[in-house]
């Protein structure tokens, strides 16, 4: 038994080594959960087909139907056709690969379904201390729950349906300690585009970070996800918290949750996971929250981003920041409050959760939204929109102009034809900026959902504490 | 996966910084259940105007741009999205290797497993590159060394173990499999533990 204080990455990667590494070989790192959509399976299951093999751990995969998935209530329930037939065949696929491997399917009508990484919290089948992939970065989402959970492509989907391992090298660490607590009006989005525009789009490659500190204890479950979701868009394999009592208690009783003696005995196992104190990280960054404003982007990735009151910088010679510029429309040394928004989506697994849903209903209640503006409300999850149905909030972004919509990723990424028009500015609180993201020729500006709300009740770009306050 | 032992080829430079996954591949073409025929989405939106019409002033229109299999990026190439049609399309394409002076993790991962090659270079050497398009460079994959015209070749990181699957065009599923016995010891240790 060795006394060295390790990290919690360290704890969780030594405790699902299969073969550790060597300097020759990566190691071989056992998956205890590995969930699966229909964009990044299809080629993944194709290969089991032509190689013969199976799945070998089904009960330890999860499938559901998100990214290229309808979020119009007739093409789920009604019977009406999915509106873009490449996508229906995607769907059909990973509904024919699921019955043939004997893989759970949480498919288009089942009332569990919804964006993967909203679901995997939800049911209670992300648990501390798992590993966890997906084919799809923002598996880092999960890792609010002291999991390690990382993003793989479809190649290595592959290989956890036929191996449940994956060969890798360990990442470094990186402690981010936030101290203090964040202001009114100022919430979890802002805080991690806070820290990108600190540490830098590539700022994490390489690492897995470990978001530390009172700032952090402070979060809730869901604040702690949406932290942890936009991990990757500082360029890090994983962001992860450690397990606390805010963590069990939101674990405790969801349906995919351990019971009884095994939730005692999943306690026990839990408590031990947290970094030990005096234990070494490769980087430390430090981050004060009292500090942070309601954040926005002004430009194509989510590091070009400031304070909602602040200006657009000034960069002289960088042609690739003239022409993110160009591409959105804006002058170096300009102001973003007060310019015309066209489009306010609401929801993506950043912000698609029940409490992101409330903070931009008590914007919004009482309240229309712009003339001329379109705002697309999308639930993270089917039980998402139940749980927001039960308490009203539907009621209170239609009576606002809003629509409300069946869950998936929609317009975070337009694969489902969820789309903004060409030169149009879509403020939104997904997790990417990139250019043509939300459709050809798109103009994201990435914010929190009260800022969300707040613009589209003036349409145009507004400070949420203008109107809380 | 073909093995590749020596890639000589023209370069393509891009020297933008970020250039992230939904610019390599948007995500309307991700809608597919192969992964083939990708390489005439590569760049969609830089290279095609809204009418479909290529684009005179992106490089990869260029005349010069023709049957160049090595691409040269700005910093932090393929952030973003996971999906690994975008090293399906840069392949499908014809690119065999990116250079740049930072590749992101999940894109570097993903292209190793298709045999993209993913060189990382010093910034003096992304410079150069830069300030020469069109360079006729090899890359020495046994050695893993990058040799320039009129300097001295140079190595780049590259692990042993990427670097002999790659060689002798071995996949990674393949040496997995031949784990099965000690997956199956740790998952007996995992259920009486």
């Amino acid at each position: 038994m060795d006394c060295v204080p390790r990290t919690m990455l360290e704890k969780i990667w030594h405790q699902h080594e299969v073969i550790p590494e060597s300097a020759d070989t990566p190691a071989v790192l056992y998956i205890d959960l590995h969930l699966i959509h229909e964009v990044t399976s299809p080629q993944a299951f194709a290969v089991l087909g032509e190689r013969g093999l199976s799945v070998r751990r089904p009960e330890l995969t999860l499938a559901t139907l998100d990214h290229s998935t309808p979020t119009r209530t007739e093409q789920i329930f009604g019977g009406a056709p999915i509106a873009i037939e490449s996508a229906a065949r995607q769907i059909r696929a990973l509904e024919r690969n699921c019955a043939l491997y004997g893989v759970e399917l949480l498919g288009l009508k089942s009332e569990q379904r919804g964006i993967v990484h909203v679901i995997g919290p939800e049911l209670g089948a992300t648990q501390p201390g798992k590993t966890i992939v997906c084919g799809d970065s923002h598996t880092s989402t999960h890792g609010a729950l002291g999991a390690l959970a990382f993003g793989i492509g479809t190649t290595e989907v592959g290989h956890v349906l036929a191996t449940q391992s994956l060969l890798q090298r360990k990442p470094k660490s990186l402690a981010i300690n936030v101290e203090q607590r964040l202001q009114p009006g100022v919430t979890a989005k802002d805080l991690i585009l806070w820290i990108i525009s600190r540490i830098g789009v590539s700022g994490g490659t390489g690492h897995v970070i470990e978001y530390r500190g009172a700032g952090v204890r402070a979060l809730d479950m869901e604040e702690r996800m949406t932290v942890c979701n936009m991990s990757i868009e500082a360029g890090a394999r994983a962001g992860m918290i450690a397990p606390d009592e805010t963590t069990y208690a939101y674990l405790a009783g969801r349906p995919r949750a351990p019971r009884g003696l095994d939730w005692e005995r999943a306690l026990a196992r839990w408590r031990a996971l947290p970094t030990d104190a005096d234990a070494h990280f490769d980087r430390e960054v430090a981050i004060d929250a009292a500090a942070v404003e309601p954040m926005i982007t002004y430009g194509t990735n989510p590091g070009m981003v400031i304070p909602i009151t602040g200006r657009i910088p000034e960069r002289a010679n960088d042609a690739a920041f003239d022409h993110a510029l160009a591409y959105m429309g804006f002058e170096a040394g300009a102001k973003l409050m007060d310019k015309s928004v066209n489009v306010v989506f609401l929801g993506s697994c950043t912000n698609g959760r029940l409490s992101d849903l409330r903070a931009a209903a008590s914007v919004l209640r009482g309240r229309k939204i712009a003339p001329g503006v379109q705002m697309l409300v999308v639930p993270g999850s089917q039980a998402v929109k139940r749980a927001a149905e039960a308490e009203g909030l539907h009621a209170v972004f239609m009576e606002a102009g809003a629509e409300w919509r069946e869950s998936g990723c929609s317009m975070c990424l337009g694969m489902n034809g969820d789309l903004v028009a060409k030169g149009d500015y879509s403020l939104s609180t997904s997790n990417r900026n990139f250019e043509g993201r939300q459709g050809v020729g798109a103009r994201t500006l990435l914010a929190s959902p009260l800022t969300a709300a707040a613009s589209a009740v003036r349409g145009r770009v507004t400070d949420p504490r203008e109107i809380l306050n | 996966m073909e093995p590749i032992r020596i890639l000589r080829s023209r370069t393509v430079v891009l020297s933008a910084a970020n250039i992230d996954t939904d610019q390599i591949i948007p995500a309307r073409f991700l809608t597919t259940t192969t992964r083939d025929g990708l390489g005439q989405h590569l760049f969609a939106d830089w290279r095609y105007d809204v009418a479909g019409a290529p684009r005179s002033d992106f490089i990869l229109n260029s005349a010069g741009a023709r049957n160049c299999r090595i691409l040269v990026a700005g910093r932090n190439f393929g952030c973003g999205s996971s999906r690994e049609h975008a090293p399906w399309a840069l392949l499908d394409y014809g690119f065999r290797a990116v250079i740049s002076t930072q590749i992101a993790d999940i894109f570097r991962s993903n292209a190793l497993k298709n045999g993209l090659l993913p060189v990382v270079v010093d910034a003096a050497t992304a410079s150069w590159l830069f300030e020469h398009p069109g360079a006729e460079v090899s890359i020495d994959l046994p050695t893993a060394t990058l040799a320039l015209p009129g300097r001295a070749p140079l190595t780049f990181p590259l692990e042993t173990f990427a670097r002999s699957l790659l060689v002798n065009g071995i996949d990674e599923l393949g040496f997995l499999i031949e784990r099965d016995a000690q997956i199956g010891a740790f998952e007996r240790r995992q259920t009486t533990a």
